[in-house]
């Protein structure tokens, strides 16, 4: 396994994760690809953080931090969703759409 | 071929598999399942990249908590209107800038290949030590971040019954 491999598969989520973002209009899907974004985040900080930085520890630190961050805007966003399937009955975004100009 | 590259490569499949079905598939729940294998296997990746404390909280927090969490909230606003929402008509657009952002990065990748060693990764114990020394200030504030986004979780969430946020 070479650090190249790990940057592929990280990059090929990243784009995965994109394609979903953009594609989407189910708000709990866009959520979802928000997060294979932040993995693809993860794998690429913990691999090199393996492969060229072996002795300190930054890559493994800012992962927690991502998955703190995740684990927070998950919440938060679930709240909104609820909140806005509530108010609007609906979860496409392209319906919640007040403040676009 | 190796024993690392074999596993890793069936856990590209996996990772891989779970995010296309991810933002392939209708069904909503589904999508969530989804997004649990994939990220479980991430915590693989983890374990061969040596971070096998990631790995653990990849699990927990990705595995335990977001993917229930996501499944909750379905659950609580009758997941099949939710499947009903289309996709983008411009889902088009969106595969080729995706495709083209995967083509850039390959491209860099393969220009730029650092020559490396073998993954090498400390353990918990040097984890923690680096945590709760060098990192302990930005450690801190992520804990007032989450304890901050579960008070407005939670008034968001109940508003309607306490002050009429309508």
């Amino acid at each position: 396994m070479e650090l190249y491999h790990v940057e592929l598969l990280s990059a090929a989520l990243f784009a995965i994760g994109v394609y979903g973002v953009l594609a989407r209009r189910n708000a709990v899907m866009i959520l979802m690809s928000i997060e294979l974004i932040l993995n693809a985040v993860n794998i690429n900080a913990v691999a090199y953080a393996a492969f060229l930085d072996p002795g300190r520890l930054v890559g493994q630190v800012i992962t927690i931090f991502v998955i703190t961050v995740a684990a927070a805007e998950v919440g938060l966003a679930m709240a909104i969703i609820l909140r806005l399937y509530r108010i609007r009955a609906t979860a496409n975004v392209d319906e919640a759409d007040s403040m676009k100009w | 071929m190796d024993a690392g590259l074999v596993t890793f490569s069936f856990l590209v499949v996996l990772v891989l598999g779970g995010a296309f079905g991810v933002v392939i598939t209708r069904n909503v729940a589904h999508a969530a399942l989804y997004l649990l294998m994939s990220l479980a296997s991430v915590a693989g990746v983890f374990i061969l990249l040596v971070a096998e404390f990631l790995a653990l909280v990849q699990v927990l927090i990705y595995g335990g908590a977001i993917t229930i969490v996501l499944l909750f909230a379905l659950m609580l606003t009758r997941a099949e209107e939710f499947s009903n929402v289309r996709d983008n008509p411009q889902w088009a657009v969106a595969g080729v800038a995706a495709i083209s952002i995967f083509g850039v990065l390959s491209s860099v990748i393969f220009s730029n290949k650092l020559d490396v060693q073998q993954p090498i990764g400390p353990g918990l114990e040097e984890l923690g030590a680096e945590l709760f020394t060098n990192w302990v200030v930005p450690f801190e504030i992520a804990s007032v971040v989450l304890l901050v986004a579960l008070i407005g979780a939670i008034i968001l969430a109940r508003a309607s019954d306490g002050q009429g946020g309508e």
